[in-house]
């Protein structure tokens, strides 16, 4: 396989984070590696946002509802293992567990339910009418999971020990970095595969065209609808990661912020580049640290990078280095 | 030239929008081996009766058979899978992709494979195959990897056409495919589209009347939603109805 | 649950419902006008209710406080208008989404860093405060019922600005066809600050109407934002009369949701459970609301096809 500017670009910057965190082990800073764990895990969620957006064009300003989904099962989940009570009794048996594995599984299955549901009924719709209602969708589950008290209610779920992953420590935070930074790894891999893939024609297709897509006998309706359920199942199983670094969920995890954050993520990248969402999530836990420490107003300069990146470099940081994307493949 | 059974045919088409009618129990009907060209006035109901034939329209009575099967309840695409190759009057691609992946989704949308998550789609043998038999039939196999933003007018033209090639139709709908040509462009394309109708027959939608009377085999003429004759060129040419509605309006 | 009870739900869902309506009617206008959607918006709101609140502290007149709000919210509005939003009429909707959403960052962080993140309080003014006493011995708040009145008063206006006047020819006229409107010899850069600064001045009147009733505070704006975008969506885009009815479908859904549905689970639940899950499901009435009509009418139920 030959190498294009794309994955070239990839790579560098996988390995500068890479880098990164092996220098701060070696150098014991425990927290730089945290940092650098945040990053891996908003790009992980701003890849799968990307797949929708970047490829695909649905502008969903309700992804936090498929972070929020993953986080809570890694909540519910654990809070259950927790308590030694288990979820139900009837029909069957289920009880809460702390294996990391089984968590990454029921988030990703019902974070992609939840996106197959939501975009059934949104991707009837296009243009603004669709960021509205993805941002209302995200709006419901937040006040749904507010006014649930079995889970904490409006102040979320405190789980006292990190999940456990077999053979590994996960408490030691490189070992979690790793785990993290494998699932980044193999996301940007599925994604730059999918984007040369004929789904992945088929999805730009319907985004620049879609008269042309039917002309040649393809539905964009079934097209969007699977890559946003792939969309919602990556971003879910980066709010289970997020549960699991932070060890503790709540609705916030849920609410317009959390949705605008994901957006920002790829848009300070670069939409549609598959390392988008990576240098952007970097990029906005780096301003987050730095800004966030001179002031406690740090997300007014936030807004006025972002708006600066609107009016004035609208391929973001990785169009400005990379120039225009070339069709691929 | 060609036999006499009808691979698509229109029975009795009518819309109409609101107090307006559009198409009136309009009947048409495509050859194999022909090209039958539409004309008539601006506003006869011409891109409506498109619209009804390819499916974005549902008419309000009368029923389209494509190769003998009744497809109006089917939707655009569905449409396009019984085989009907479109190309549209102002140049419908995919602007960011490349010539050749225009043509590869073309092939992917016959082939009935967007679903296909890993492997690459330009290196699929059977999809390139499709893709490069019908860039070579247009005449565009040099220009494999420019952006089809870049392609002058006519060139779009011709990857319209070669889009249409590679889902392999029983027939082609052509809207206007000489609009905006050169007249070296729409000689080159009239040869492309003379040799095209023993592929499959054409249903041609043409305001160059030179163009038309040069290519047709039939000609059927829509005045005011209505279809008011269809026969040989010569025959139309002659028709006084026509004279009077048609080319009495448009050569002074 | 007794028919005074009920009465006075339905007049809460109807005040909801009708500053909802003020919320709505400037985006679906600015949606309607210049094709762009505005997540601002709910600043605009918050400006308002700031700006009324700061107001109120300074002089004690809440009427004074009102024009406040009005005139910093509209001021607010056309700057943003000038700076910003103008560059954004051509542009795709991400960037638009984009970046009225980095406004929401700046005007929020700004509010915190002005006024702090502890809230505000506007009081009820005098003449407004205490019940009124209504046919069926029926006591309701005089505020409230106050805002009601303004609130139809102000649909009312708007609905006579559209129909009746120049300027409301012109906004119909942009709605058709936008650059119908420039050959027609319409000054565009004119009508397209009007009737922004007019959004934002309705946006700004709700902002201060309702922080009398609820604390005024960063980040109040925005559930109300997403609330009239669900109006919208059920009413229809670019719709007034939509947006009408739609604030006031969900502003009754919402209260009345909230206060039947714990009541209706208790027929089957015991008396915790039935608040809990019927408070969940309450919160949730209104966005079944909007998806039952999206599946039936995707276009909202006054949108054009």
């Amino acid at each position: 396989m030959s190498l294009n500017r794309e994955t070239t670009a990839s790579l560098i910057v996988m390995a500068a984070l890479l880098s990164t965190v092996l220098w701060a082990e070696a150098t014991g800073e425990p927290f730089t590696i945290t940092l650098a764990t945040r990053a891996a895990i908003f790009a992980l969620a701003g890849i799968g946002l990307n797949l929708a957006l970047g490829m695909g064009g649905m502008v969903s300003l309700g992804h936090a509802v498929f972070f929020g989904i993953g986080g809570y099962a890694m909540g519910i989940l654990a809070s259950h293992a927790q308590t030694f009570t288990p979820l139900t009794t009837w029909p069957i048996l289920i009880e809460g567990t702390n294996a990391m594995p089984v968590i990454w599984l029921v988030a990703v299955i019902s974070s992609a339910l939840a996106a197959l549901a939501i975009g059934a009924l949104t991707l009837r719709t296009s243009g603004v009418y669709f960021i509205m209602i993805t941002l209302a969708f995200g709006q419901m589950f937040y006040y749904f999971m507010t006014g649930w008290p079995a889970y904490g209610g409006e102040d979320g779920l405190s789980i006292y020990v990190r999940n456990g992953f077999p053979g590994l420590n996960t408490l030691d935070p490189i070992q979690f970095f790793a785990i993290c930074f494998a699932f980044l790894a193999c996301a940007l891999w599925l994604y730059i595969r999918v984007d040369a893939s004929p789904f992945g024609l088929t999805l730009s297709a319907a985004r620049q065209n879609e008269a042309r897509l039917r002309a040649v006998g393809i539905d964009p309706f079934r097209i969007r609808l699977v890559a946003f359920t792939l969309s919602g199942a990556v971003t879910g199983l980066a709010g289970a990661l997020f549960a699991d670094l932070n060890r503790f969920v709540s609705p916030a995890m849920f609410s317009w912020q959390t949705s605008g954050e994901i957006v920002i993520f790829v848009i300070l990248g670069g939409v549609g580049r598959p390392i988008g969402p990576v240098v952007g999530a970097g990029l906005y836990v780096l301003l987050e640290h730095t800004l966030g420490d001179v002031s406690d107003y740090w997300q007014i300069v936030l807004g006025a990078i972002l708006l600066a990146i609107v009016l004035f470099a609208r391929g973001g940081l990785t169009g400005l280095v990379l120039g225009r994307p070339l069709p691929h493949g | 030239m060609g036999d006499a059974t009808p691979i698509l045919e229109a029975r009795g088409l009518s819309k109409r929008f609101g107090a307006i009618p559009a198409s009136r129990a309009v009947t048409l009907d495509l050859r194999a081996g022909e090209i039958h060209a539409l004309i008539g006035p601006n506003g006869a109901g011409k891109s409506t009766l498109i619209k009804l034939i390819a499916g974005d329209l549902t008419p309000d009575e009368g029923s389209v058979y494509l190769g003998g099967l009744d497809v109006t309840a089917l939707g655009t695409a569905a449409r396009a899978r019984e085989g009907l190759g479109r190309t549209f009057q102002i140049s419908s691609l995919i602007p960011e992709a490349s010539v050749l992946q225009n043509a590869t989704l073309g092939a992917l949308g016959r082939l009935g494979q967007p679903y296909r998550f890993f492997s690459r789609a330009l290196r699929d043998r059977a999809l390139r195959r499709t893709a490069e038999a019908a860039l070579a039939t247009v005449g565009l196999e040099e220009l494999h990897q420019t952006r089809s933003a870049e392609l002058s007018h006519g060139q779009r033209r011709q990857l319209e056409i070669g889009v249409a090639l590679t889902l392999a139709p029983k027939v082609f709908l052509m809207d206007e495919p000489m609009a905006g040509l050169s007249a070296e462009g729409a000689r080159q394309l009239t040869g492309i589209l003379s040799d095209l109708r023993r592929t499959a027959p054409i249903l041609l939608v043409e305001h160059d009347m030179d163009v038309v009377f040069a290519l047709a085999d039939r000609i059927s003429v829509l005045v005011a939603g209505e279809i008011i004759a269809t026969g040989p060129p010569d025959a139309i040419r002659a028709d006084p109805a026509v004279r009077s509605a048609y080319l009495g309006e448009a050569t002074p | 649950m007794s028919f005074v009870f009920l009465v006075e739900q339905v007049l809460n869902g109807l005040q909801f419902g009708v500053m909802l309506f003020l919320m709505a009617a400037g985006l679906t206008l600015i949606f309607g006008v210049m094709g762009l959607i505005n997540l601002a918006h709910g600043s605009l709101y918050m400006i308002g209710a700031f700006a009324a609140a700061a107001t109120a502290a300074a002089t004690g007149s809440f009427l004074l406080a009102l024009a406040a709000a009005l005139a910093a919210s509209a001021l607010a509005g056309a700057v943003i208008e000038r700076l910003v939003i103008r560059q954004l009429y051509d542009r795709d909707h991400l960037d638009q989404v984009l970046a009225t959403f980095a406004l929401i960052l700046i005007f929020s962080e700004g509010a915190r860093w002005v006024f702090g993140s502890f809230p505000l309080y506007l009081a009820i003014p005098e003449a407004l405060s205490g019940p009124v006493t209504l046919p069926f011995g029926i006591e309701y708040p005089r505020y409230r019922l106050a805002l009601i009145g303004i609130g139809l008063a102000v649909a009312a206006g708007l609905f006579w600005l559209i129909s009746s006047t120049r300027i409301g020819v012109q906004i119909r006229a942009g709605e058709a066809d936008r650059e119908m409107i420039g050959a027609l010899g319409v000054d565009i850069d004119r009508l397209y600050l009007l009737v922004f600064a007019l959004g934002a001045a309705l946006a700004g009147l709700a902002g201060a109407l309702i922080g009398a009733i609820q604390s005024v505070q960063v980040g109040m704006g925005e559930p109300v934002l997403i609330l009239a975008f669900v109006v919208i969506v059920i009413g229809g885009i670019g719709s007034i009369r939509g947006a009408f009815i739609g604030a006031l479908l969900v502003g009754l859904t919402d209260t009345l949701g909230r206060v039947l549905l714990p009541g209706l689970f208790g027929l089957l639940l015991d008396p915790a459970a039935a608040a809990s899950v019927g408070a969940s499901l309450a919160s949730m009435a209104i966005y079944i609301l909007m998806a039952g009509v999206l599946i039936a009418r995707p276009q909202g139920l006054f949108g054009s096809a």
